[in-house]
This record gives C-alpha cells, structure tokens and sequence, in this order.
C-alpha cells in the first residue's frame, strides 16, 4: 500500500483563556496547544480522528512544512490519502500536548506569574491531563464524538484513557504497541535517562533556560539510552552489524576505530539534544511511568474497560521489547474479559519499539481495513 | 453455507456471546451476527483470515490455540465454537479441555476419518487418503489428529463431556441416510453440541 502525501501543511494554534485544574491540583490558568489538520471534516462532523503523539512526538504527523523539508512527519507512512488513515475519508487532528516543546505550552513558555520560562516548575502531568486539554480543543472545534483516538506507545494510553473518561465521545479507540502500565524495566531506562540529564551540570536543577544554556550532554545521553531500547538486537544487526564508519582492525595500526552504530548513536543524541527540551523530556518519561490505567478501579483493568463504550484494535509487534506483545495481550485479554469487542494483530516487524512508525506491509494492511471499517460503520 | 455451519446456528441462542477458535475469514461469526446477533470474538493465526475478519467487522484476536486459553475467564463465553480445527492441534484433547472451562457450552466439528472412502483408500491402496476434501500429502498436511467418530465419543466417555445433541453431514442423500445407523462409516463431517 502506497497512498499519498497529504502534501504541504501549515500548523495553527489555539489560544485558551480558561484556566484548567490539573490532575496534580494546580492551575493552568491559560495555555495554548499547536495542532495540524489533514483532510475535511464532514457535514455532521463524524469523522474526525484525534492521533494522540508519544514521547518525543508532537503535532507534525504527516505532510512536509515546506518544500525543501527533508522528512515529513514522524507518522507520514500511515496518515494521508490512501494511507491507513485515509485522509481522504476522515480529518485527522494531530496535536502538541501541553508539557511539550513543539509549539503547546510547556516548560519552554513563559510562566505569566514570573515572567520567567516555567522551566523545572511547569505542573507535573498525567495523561488524563492531555485528554482534558485534548478535548478543550475537539470542544472548539464543535466535534461532539471522534471516530476514533489512535495513538502508539505513550499516545496508545492516551487513546485508552479517553475511552475511559469519555466513552461517549469515542467510537473507536486504536492502541499500537502500547501497555496498561509500564514494567519495571521500563521504569528503569526512563529514570537512567532522566538521571543523564539531571547530572549534566548544565542542568541547574532544571532552570538552565534562565542560565541561558541547555543540558546538551543529558540529553544527549538520554536520547541515545532511549534510541537503542527502541530498535531490537536483531534489527541493529541488519542495519548497522559490525561495520566500521571509521577505521580499520589492520595489525600494527593504531587509528581510531568507529562503529556505524555509535556513529548513528552519536547523530541521533545530537539531533534530538539540539531540538527537544530537557524538561520536557523529564515530564513526560514521568507521565509514562505514573500511567497505570486501572489504579482507579481497584487496580482492575477488567472493571476499568467495562466503562467504556468503543470497539477497540490493538497491535503489537514482535521484536518490541519496550512494549512487548505481551503487555498488548494483557489489554487484549482485559477487553475480552469486559466483553469489550477488539480486534488484536502481532506484526512480525524486525524494528523493535519504532516499528509502529515504520512502513510494514501486513500492519498497513490490517490498520488500513480497520479504519475502512471505522468509516463505512459511522461516516 | 457449509452445512455443518448451518446446523450450528440452531444451537445457538440469540444475543449470546460467541467463541469462535480457528475462525478462518470470519464466515460464522458473521452469519451468527446477522441471525442471532451474536456478540461474537474470532481467534485466529492465520494472517490472510485475520485480514479477511477485520474487512467484514468481525472482532478477531490473533492467537496461537496450541497455546492453550489460559488467558480467557472461566465461562465468560456462553458457546465457544471450533469448526475443523480440532484435528489440526497439537493436544486436542487439552483444547477440549479448556473449551469446557471458558464456555457454558461447546460445538466442535471435525471431519471423519472413519468414514468408508478413508477406510477403503488405505486398505485398498496402502496409501494415506488424499482427496478433494483431504487435499494433503501426510508430510504437509496441517491435520496432524485425525479422529473417527467413534473416536470423539470414545474420548467424551473417557472425560466425562456431556453430548447434548450430535449430527452427521454427508457426502449425499443415500450416505446421509445410512450416516444416521453407521455415523462411523458414512460421515463425512461430524458436529458435536457438548457440555461439561
């Protein structure tokens, strides 16, 4: 399946006046979220699609900004006409959640009370505070039900929360490579991440925007723990094995020896340390690890999925190790439990974690007639 | 409609919450959901099926059934159904097994290796029966457990199951009357309405 590009697209941003209670307690008293829109919304406003972004995603899913863009958006492979989510069947709304660094009010901005970037004392935030701001945004722009909340990883519990929270105003709910809460494990690689970015000593307990510099090592260091967990060993293998960018193993020579992967490594960190906000990563690495989606009912993801009302499809894919099938299997087995109706593939996928944004034949398949579904059910 | 299929359907009582393990493209639980609008899940391995399952709207879980069921409640399904998969199973009897326990009540159909044609192909040609309904060689054929008649109520004594009801398609008119004194002969589809 090829599909289209949804071509050049400008991201818009929303202003909100109204100040909104975060789960943590405090007041955002105002806020503004930056989003882009593919396709048309219809008459009735039926098929409107909210992608819910992960960790380092933000509102730039598909299409290029300008013409000499050299990437389009991080999910480009799956949104546009054609593509498994047609553009040309539903409006897609993609976001940057607040706590970003893409545009939406985050550490970054201005704290109005200070004057000052919010820096280390932006509110801590949990998912269902995205969904709330998500929603101050569907309000807006008068979409009373999403055909369906799609997310991967992080965004699959957004997608799984707003079920949850507003089962009305979901049709559909569509969780990639995501899991009712992390493991252990995974705690763990987000707290050694955070830990790089912490001891940088250019973190000033995490005012550095008000020292005028960036933790650009943490970060770096961050990115580059983040980057490996989410490619698979075998996966590495085919893309980089043991070549060499630079060097060689000749006898008697004393030159510097360079692996493509430390190399690709090496780019990754640089590239994300010169673009992400270090705050922002911290907040949400946290939001992840603090998701738990049945806390609330008695730690029973059973009792919690009897709330919801929407048709479900879940993916997971077989090399992911961060978000394994088997974490998607629990929520499979949850839902089937409710009675909840869901749809559940393992894609054989040699890409680890990144997979979900990668180009698959049998996941585009089976997402693309998923969605054919969503469409010829409800639009 | 397969016939077999057909007689499931009479079995199965409206709005009830259907199993249906080794769905293939979805076919009964579809029909199910047009008339006795089923709340219906498919467990299926086969990635062309599961494919076919979401086009038609069925909900389907892929899963290996060689795997066992542990990951499904105790009788949260009112019918779990197998058709023709039975005798593509590493340990039927264990699939048997967990069938019972996750469904109030089961339907499994398999075909007859008992049957005359079957019997007659081997003892007059020495050969393991390849057919238009057995299309395999015995090195690629997927159906590892063949079973005769005979052979599931032997197994149905042996475990305690509870047949509720039995019926024999066959291959004609003729066969489908004689299937009716001499299942073990003349079936060539066995369909089994059991319980714990």
């Amino acid at each position: 399946m090829s599909g289209q590009s949804v071509g050049i697209v400008k991201p818009k941003t929303q202003h909100f006046n109204q100040p909104i209670e975060l789960s943590s307690g405090r007041v955002l008293p105002e806020y503004q979220l930056v989003y882009e829109t593919y396709g048309t919304l219809n008459d009735d406003k039926s098929n409107a699609v909210l992608i819910c972004h992960a960790l380092s995603g933000h509102h730039h899913a598909a299409g290029y900004h300008q013409q000499t863009d050299k990437k389009p958006g991080w999910w480009d492979h799956y949104i546009g006409p054609g593509k498994a989510i047609d553009t040309d069947v539903f409006q897609v709304i993609s976001l940057n959640n607040i706590g970003g660094c893409d545009g939406s009010t985050g550490p970054t901005s201005i704290n109005p009370q200070t004057g000052k970037p919010w820096g280390a004392d932006f509110p801590k935030l949990r998912c269902r505070d995205w969904v709330d701001t998500q929603r101050e945004l569907m309000k807006l722009l008068g979409i009373k039900q999403w055909a369906a909340v799609i997310g991967g990883s992080l965004g699959g519990m957004q997608a799984m929360r707003w079920s949850l929270m507003y089962p009305d105003e979901v049709r559909h709910c569509v969780v990639i490579a995501s899991a009712l809460k992390l493991t252990a494990q995974n705690i763990a690689f987000n707290e050694v991440a955070r830990q790089a970015i912490i001891s940088d000593k250019n973190f000033h307990h995490g005012q550095y925007l008000q020292h005028n510099t960036i933790p650009r090592n943490g970060l770096r260091l961050a990115r580059m723990i983040g980057h490996l967990t989410y490619l698979s060993e075998d996966g590495m293998g085919e893309k980089f094995g043991r070549s060499l960018k630079e060097g060689d193993f000749k006898l008697g020579s004393d030159n510097e020896i360079q692996f493509q992967i430390e190399s690709y490594l090496h780019y990754q960190g640089d590239i994300f340390s010169e673009s992400f906000d270090a705050n922002t990563y911290i907040l949400m690495t946290k939001a992840l690890d603090y998701f738990d989606l049945a806390r609330e009912y008695g730690d029973d993801p059973v009792a919690a999925f009897s709330h919801s009302r929407c048709h479900y499809y879940v993916v997971s894919f077989s090399t992911d190790w961060r978000f394994p099938p088997a974490r998607s299997r629990e929520i499979v087995d949850a839902l089937i439990a409710a009675k909840r109706p869901v749809s559940y593939t393992e894609i054989e996928a040699n890409f680890g974690h990144d997979a979900f944004l990668l180009p698959n034949a049998r996941y585009e398949q089976a997402f693309h007639a998923y969605m054919q579904g969503v469409a010829r059910e409800h639009i | 409609m397969r016939l077999d299929l057909q007689l499931i359907q009479a079995w199965i009582r409206e709005n009830s919450r259907v199993l249906d393990l080794g769905c293939g493209d979805g076919n009964l639980l579809s029909q199910l959901r047009n008339s006795k609008q089923v709340n219906g899940l498919g467990i299926e391995i086969d990635s062309g099926f599961i494919l076919d399952c979401i086009k038609a709207n069925i909900s389907v879980v892929e899963q290996d059934l060689n795997k066992g069921l542990a990951n499904f409640q105790t009788n949260s399904f009112d019918m779990v159904v197998m058709t023709h998969a039975l005798q593509t199973l590493s340990q039927p009897h264990r699939v048997i097994d967990e069938m019972l326990r996750v469904g109030k009540e089961c339907i499994v159909t398999f075909p007859n290796f008992g049957h005359w044609r079957c019997r007659w192909h081997l003892s007059q040609r020495g050969r393991m029966p390849v057919s238009e309904f057995m299309p395999y060689h015995w090195y690629d054929t997927p159906n590892i457990h063949f079973c005769t008649v005979d052979d599931f109520e032997a197994l149905c004594r042996d475990k305690g199951i509870h047949v509720l009801d039995r019926r024999m398609v066959a291959a004609n008119n003729t066969e489908s009357q004689l299937a009716k004194n001499w299942p073990n002969l003349f079936a060539m589809t066995a369909v089994y309405h059991i319980s714990k």
